[in-house]
Parts: structure tokens; C-alpha cells; sequence
């Protein structure tokens, strides 16, 4: 580890972290700002939830990465070897090994525990960003819980199409008082947030803010009385494990068109799937 | 003097080890844990409440220090380099061996409630003293937890805070090599 400080950061900009993070867990889904370093890494490569990471990291840990559900993918890989060579922690790719698993729009499918903790990266932490282009504008809506805008939009979807259509990144109210981004996870996995023994962070390096879950808080997909939040899944069992349960990903397996359905999560999927056969 | 007494002995591993007792606690208000093992802490800071100061104080948060810790302050201020603050009220930090008046520390403001002080609360022990019923964000099902050398009107006092939320002051509790913390979003009642 010569030449580098533990876990890349230096101390001040860790405890400035950590203390942004402290004031997170105090206020669950507000966005708290912060002084965001530039990274080794681009942005879109998780600076947000890495900076995160480099500040909660210790020499006991064990680190997952995932991209999409899959620990394979170039981002993942990266992210664990920049890791493991800057805090010289132990990697995992096996979701029940690790104590902190950074993540990139996917839930394991195995519940997480309270000795874990699971970092998100976030590209737009705003989720009122997309209806009211002004910060100082939505900053004034979290301080006055003035979320109507986000009722009308869902509402006209209703409208418009008889359901509410977002299917990634669904809006939360959180220990029912703050509206928040739970980054572009499938909506299949929003309901894992609700109530999760883990504490859960939230990275976004481009945008500076920090925001978290503690364990076991109210997490409720924002919804109406007559038209309430329904998880939606693709109507298949996975093809290697034959999961019928776990979020699939669509993947084309030759070049005249044939497709199959497989689960996110390459852990999970290769866990159940006989040993060997993967 | 105390700057003889050295601060952690292994920087970068200690002071992650202590915030992520401080992060534990912040997220499962009431739970105890240990920080602060083995710093050589210099009277009248119990190691856990000097290992707190050297993990989140620094040149960047003006730190209110207890008159009654001034023989410690030589070693805060060395270790820390913290500005010390005008007053309680522009305090990012508050380091108090008695409980100072909730409402005197800052409690955020509606646009910023994250620009909030913390109280860092030297009690005589964890365990001990009167059991109070905490709930909310964090915990599963409401935890007793028991607090010693808190004044008279804690309860009254932390009830007037939590209506803040989510503006509000967060405390940190310590005592010997423990810990444990009460975020703003937690409800106390006393039993
Ligand atoms: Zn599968």
C-alpha cells in the first residue's frame, strides 16, 4: 500500500464524510452535501458510492461489488481491485461473506443482515430533479415536505395509461417524511428497502450529496389508495437456476435472435444452479 | 499539561474503527459499543469520548469545549486543531461532561438541517440510571436503554428536540471505552 493513504482518501476528506454520513442516518432520505473528490475513477463509475465505501472501509472487511446484479462486469471489477489494493481488504463475490457490499441499480436477492452494510451509487440523487430543474426549488420542497409535484406526475401516468409506469429509480417516502431517489434500482427491488436489517448508504460524487436508511425504517414506494405500488417481474423462471422468484435479466445467446431469461444476480443464481454446472 | 499523552497510535485504523462505532450507534439508537480502547485519554475525557473528538473533529468544526474538561483542552486542541467556538450555539461540535441546554446547541435550519451541532455527552456509565424507551428509525421494536447523570427534565428537553425534526441536535453518549448515540429521530420516553 506505498505511496497511497488507506482506502485512497486522505483523513480530513474521510471525516468529512463521515460526518456527513452521521447527519444522513440522523435524517433518513435527506440529502446532506458534500465536498466530493475527484477520483481515480470516472464519473459514472460510482465516485459517490466509492468515496462512501473509502470512509466506512476497514482492514476487517470484506467487500462485495456488484454492477447490475452481476460481480463480473469491468465496473465491478475495478472498484474491488481499487480496493484491494488501496485498503487491502478481502473480496468476495458471495453475498452472505461480505460486510459491506457496494452496489450499482440492484438488491441481492438474499436478504441482507444487520451486520452489513450496503453503499449505493447514485448518478441523480434528486428525485424531483426531472420535474423542478432548481435546486434551490426542491431543496425548499424537502424543507416543507411539499411533494405534490411527484403526486401529480404519478398521477398522470394513472391517467394516461391506467398504471403508474416507472420502472426503475420508483420515488420512496422515508420514515414518512422525505422523498428520495433510491438510485435506478428495478422496482422489483424498492420493497427490499422497507424495513432492512442492513444500514443503507448513498453516494453521488457528481451531484455532492450523501444520503442513508438506518436499519429497519419505513420505506414506501409513493402510491395512491386505488392504485397501489405492484411489483412487476418478467412472467419467467430463470433459465440456469430456475429461480421463479429473482429479478431477470433478458440476455440474447446467439446471433439469430435467441434470447433467454436469467437472473441479475450471478451470486444468487450460481448458489442454487449444481455445483459444477455453471 | 497534557500534550505528553499521545492520540491514536495507529491514525488511519483507529479513527475508522471509532466512526464505525459512532455510525453503529447513530443507526441502532440505545445500542452500546466500544470505542476508544487502549487511548491513553487525557483527564477528565473518558477514552471513548476523546477517541469521538480525534475521529470527527477537526480544523473545519468549531468544537465547544466544557469548562469543567479545561485540563483536557490543551490536548484537543493539539490532536483536533479544532477553532474553538464563540459560543455553544455556533458549536459544530459540543464536548460536555454535564448536559448543556438542548436548546442552546444549533439545531439546523429548515433549508440545512444537516448544519445541526452534535453533542458529544460524557456520562459516569452506560447501564445504569433511568430507563428510557427509545423508538423510531433504526430500531426494529422500541429498546430500553438506561441513562445516568442526565438532568431532571432529559426527557421534557429530548421531546422538545425530536419536534424539531428534521432539524435538531444528535447526541453521542460515552462512558469509559462505550458508547452509544440518539440521532434527533429518535422518541424517548421515560418508563
Ligand atoms: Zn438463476
Amino acid at each position: 500500500m506505498n505511496g497511497y493513504n488507506f482506502a485512497y482518501l486522505d483523513e480530513q476528506t474521510k471525516r468529512m464524510i463521515r460526518r456527513a454520513l452521521l447527519k444522513a442516518v440522523a435524517i433518513p432520505g435527506h440529502q446532506v452535501p458534500f465536498g466530493s473528490r475527484e477520483m481515480p475513477l470516472p464519473y459514472g463509475w460510482g465516485t459517490g458510492g466509492i468515496q462512501v465505501t473509502a470512509s466506512i472501509l476497514g482492514r476487517a472487511d470484506v467487500l462485495k461489488v456488484i454492477d447490475q446484479g452481476a460481480d463480473d462486469t469491468t465496473n465491478a471489477v475495478s472498484i474491488r481491485r481499487f480496493f484491494a489494493r488501496t485498503a487491502g481488504v478481502a473480496t468476495t463475490t458471495r453475498t452472505a461473506e461480505a460486510s459491506v457490499i457496494q452496489t450499482r441499480h440492484r438488491i441481492p436477492e438474499v436478504p441482507l443482515r444487520e451486520d452489513q452494510i450496503i453503499v449505493y451509487q447514485v448518478p441523480q440523487p434528486e428525485p424531483l430533479s426531472k420535474l423542478e430543474p432548481s435546486r434551490a426549488e426542491t431543496r425548499r420542497m424537502h424543507a416543507l415536505a411539499e411533494y405534490g409535484l411527484m403526486h401529480v406526475k404519478l398521477y398522470e401516468d394513472i391517467a394516461r395509461v391506467g398504471a403508474v409506469t416507472i420502472s426503475y429509480d420508483y420515488p420512496v417516502m422515508v420514515n414518512g417524511r422525505h422523498l428520495m431517489s433510491p438510485s435506478p434500482i428495478p422496482a422489483f427491488d424498492t420493497p427490499k428497502m422497507d424495513g432492512m436489517a442492513a444500514l443503507q448508504l448513498f453516494g453521488a460524487g457528481r451531484e455532492k450529496r450523501i444520503y442513508a436508511i438506518p436499519p429497519y425504517t419505513a420505506v414506501r414506494p409513493l402510491d395512491f389508495e386505488d392504485h397501489p405500488f405492484r411489483l412487476t417481474r418478467a412472467p419467467h423462471a430463470c433459465a440456469l437456476c430456475g429461480a421463479g422468484d429473482s429479478y431477470l435479466d433478458e440476455v440474447v445467446t446467439d446471433d439469430r435472435g435467441g434470447r433467454m431469461f436469467v437472473c441479475s444476480d450471478t451470486d444468487f443464481c450460481a448458489a442454487r444452479q449444481p455445483a459444477g454446472a455453471a | 499539561m497534557t500534550l505528553d499523552r499521545p492520540g491514536f497510535a495507529d491514525p488511519a485504523a483507529d479513527a475508522q474503527s471509532c466512526f464505525r462505532a459512532v455510525l453503529d450507534a447513530m443507526s441502532r439508537p440505545g445500542t452500546v459499543v466500544a470505542a476508544g480502547a487502549g487511548l491513553c485519554s487525557p483527564a477528565p475525557l473518558d477514552p471513548a469520548t476523546a477517541a469521538v473528538l480525534l475521529t470527527l473533529v477537526d480544523a473545519d468544526t468549531p468544537l465547544w469545549l466544557d469548562p469543567a474538561a479545561s485540563a483536557a483542552a490543551d490536548w484537543v486542541a493539539f490532536h483536533c486543531g479544532a477553532p474553538q467556538a464563540e459560543s455553544i450555539k455556533a458549536a459544530a461540535f459540543a464536548c460536555a461532561l454535564a448536559m448543556p441546554a438542548l436548546s442552546g446547541l444549533h439545531p439546523g435550519t429548515d433549508l440545512a438541517p444537516e448544519a445541526s451541532a452534535t453533542l458529544i455527552l460524557q456520562v459516569p456509565a452506560m447501564g445504569r440510571g433511568t430507563p428510557f424507551r427509545l423508538s423510531g428509525p433504526g430500531l426494529r421494536a422500541p429498546a430500553m436503554l438506561r441513562l445516568e447523570g442526565l438532568p431532571d427534565n432529559f426527557a421534557a428537553q429530548w421531546a422538545a428536540n425530536h419536534a424539531l425534526y428534521p432539524c435538531g441536535v444528535d447526541v453521542v453518549l460515552c462512558a469509559g471505552e462505550q458508547l452509544c448515540a440518539l440521532p434527533r429521530s429518535v422518541r424517548t420516553e421515560e418508563t
